[in-house]
């Protein structure tokens, strides 16, 4: 082992990084930084969700059939347990009902799916993450951009139906974009949190299932929360009914169900649904990115 | 250490006292059944450390320091640590303890994990490129020389199908035609890479050289003796996550053939 006669000779590591301007590898980079470099991999993020949206149906011989006819078939098997077996339509005719089910279904689908493509951004991704740099929040976005075109899908059914119970398009259809865009906000930043404790805790992946379904049954996907909530105290119909999967749905039915009007609505519904857009997007951004240079670790 | 001539030389990796870990959870005491973690949960209770992560120490202290300009071979027996070693050097495998300085974002050649089979040659060549961070213009400016380079169409119009429905040999071929694509400044190369037919590895191997003419530092990975001495000036053995020596080719390969029995 010859060692080199260098001026060099005697600095540390450190130092000799220091004096030829080396940086240490794969460490985090500050969080405006941060954002930056995930702008410029918007097209990687881009691609890759509807790489995987493509991937997902091209082995089935009806192929992308399948974006359009599995929340159809989740839609009716909902309705005929809560529909028809449990009756759980209480209180509202049935052109109203069916619309305002399929609705719930399916927007609060678009939650659940993102929280479980989330807890498994990292841990099952990890060949990618321990192959290629990127910001590793690229991930988590691009899941739930997936999950976004998978409901714009969706709503190609959810349309049908509603015009079909007799809600016909009008102004107020409008509204469903702003709603998206909330929900979107959440949904992202609920997913980049959940890719940080998935990516610790793979185990997650195994709960997780268990925590969604109790967050469906409670936000009143199948029923109207303050008709079925009636008798209890009120303020257990108004925690539920200002829950985001909750302040979401109820978005998107008023904005499309002719019969569903603003008196199901809780008050200050837009600000409610504008702040737990900002809360878990911005919060969720930044719990994920204090643990970028972390990714990986086996 | 190959040429000691008295010009100041630019450090471009500055590996110090590297130390990399693997946890790998639920391998301990070889017992998988349920009833077996259940006790390991009860018994060690919430100590996070011990419930049934064991870990592998796959880096143990190495340090060296790469010049510009140097190709350096990484050998060592499997399982030695070599691979991992790349990994931390790239960054994308954070360190137990210790540091890895950089000139610029050192980077792995080898896009695999991105791509998927479901999709399409075409498109995962631009999922690739994406992913190695190409912009799209780059992609398009490339596209055909990439295409070309992988010889995919040379037996009829597979770009546009599936790669799954590739042989192995020709996803193979994609596989390292996308990667090869990109410039490097710190380029990092593991073994096995010229797969595919005797035509294919000449084609690889040339771009090989041409990539690292234009990188600044070359790292290399290989079992193959002859072609480490072919294209590294000096070599690092790896043997059970020690750094064992690290010298001019031949002094080193030397030994490690002695080592070896060879």
């Amino acid at each position: 082992m010859t060692a080199p006669p260098s001026p060099d000779e005697g600095l540390s590591a450190a130092d000799l990084a220091a004096k030829y301007g080396l940086s240490v590898s794969g460490a985090r980079p500050s969080l405006v930084e941060y954002v930056r470099q995930l702008w410029d991999r918007r097209h990687f993020i881009l691609a890759f969700s509807r790489a995987k949206l493509t991937a997902q149906y091209s082995q089935a011989k009806l192929g992308q059939l399948w974006q359009v006819v599995t929340p159809l078939l989740n839609a009716a098997v909902y309705f005929f347990v809560f529909g028809v077996i449990l009756e759980a339509d209480r209180g509202m005719p049935r052109e109203v009902y069916i619309p305002f089910l399929v609705t719930g279904v399916f927007v609060f689908t678009f939650t659940q799916s993102s929280v479980m493509a989330g807890v498994r951004a990292i841990s099952g991704n990890l060949g990618l993450v321990r192959a290629l740099h990127f910001p590793r929040a690229s991930l988590p976005v691009s899941f739930a951009l997936q999950q976004l075109q998978q409901l714009l899908f969706s709503m190609v059914v959810l349309f049908a139906v509603t015009v079909a119970f007799g809600s016909y398009p009008d102004l107020s259809w409008a509204l469903i974009v702003p709603a998206l865009g909330l929900q979107f906000c959440f949904n992202t930043g609920l997913a980049l949190i959940m890719a940080r404790a998935g990516a610790k805790t793979p185990d997650l992946a195994q709960l997780m299932p268990f925590v969604m379904r109790t967050w469906m049954y409670a936000s009143g996907v199948m029923y109207s929360i303050p008709i079925m909530l009636a008798d209890k105290p009120s303020w257990i119909a108004n925690v539920l009914q200002w829950n985001p999967a909750a302040i979401y749905m109820d978005l998107m039915r008023f904005a499309m169900i002719d019969g569903y009007g603003s008196e199901n609505l809780p008050d200050h519904v837009w600000a409610i649904a504008g702040g737990w857009a900002v809360l878990f997007a911005l919060g969720g951004f930044v719990y994920f990115w204090k643990a970028e240079e972390r990714y990986g670790r086996g | 250490m190959a040429d000691h001539t008295t010009e100041a030389r630019i450090p471009t990796v500055i590996a110090d006292d590297l130390h990399i870990v693997y946890r790998v959870n639920g391998a301990k005491t070889g017992k998988g059944s349920a009833t077996a973690a259940l006790s390991r949960m009860l018994k060690r209770g919430s100590d996070g450390d011990a419930r049934g992560v064991r870990k592998v120490h796959a880096v143990r202290g190495v340090s060296f320091i790469a010049y510009r300009g140097e190709a350096i071979g990484l050998i060592g027996s499997n399982g030695s640590g070599k691979s991992t070693l790349l990994r931390a050097i790239a960054g994308l495998l954070p360190a137990e303890s210790g540091r890895v300085y950089t000139d610029g974002q050192p980077s792995l050649l080898g896009v695999n994990a991105a791509l998927m089979n479901d999709l399409t040659g075409e498109r995962n060549v631009i999922l690739g490129g994406l992913a190695m961070g190409m912009t799209r213009e780059q992609i398009k400016e490339r596209y055909q020389e990439i295409v070309d380079f992988s010889g995919i169409n040379e037996k009829g119009d597979f770009i546009t199908l599936p790669m799954r429905t590739y042989s192995s040999g020709m996803a193979a071929r994609l596989r390292f035609s996308i990667a090869a694509a990109k410039d490097h400044d710190v380029l990092m190369i593991d073994e096995a890479l010229a797969t595919g037919d005797r035509k294919f590895q000449k084609r690889s191997e040339e771009r090989i050289r041409e990539l690292r003419k234009q990188a600044g530092t070359v790292f290399l990975v290989s079992h193959n003796n002859k072609s480490i001495r072919d294209t590294c000036d000096r070599v690092l053995w790896l043997e059970r996550g020690e750094l064992r020596m690290d010298g001019p080719t031949d002094e080193v390969l030397k030994e490690y053939e002695k080592f070896t029995g060879k």
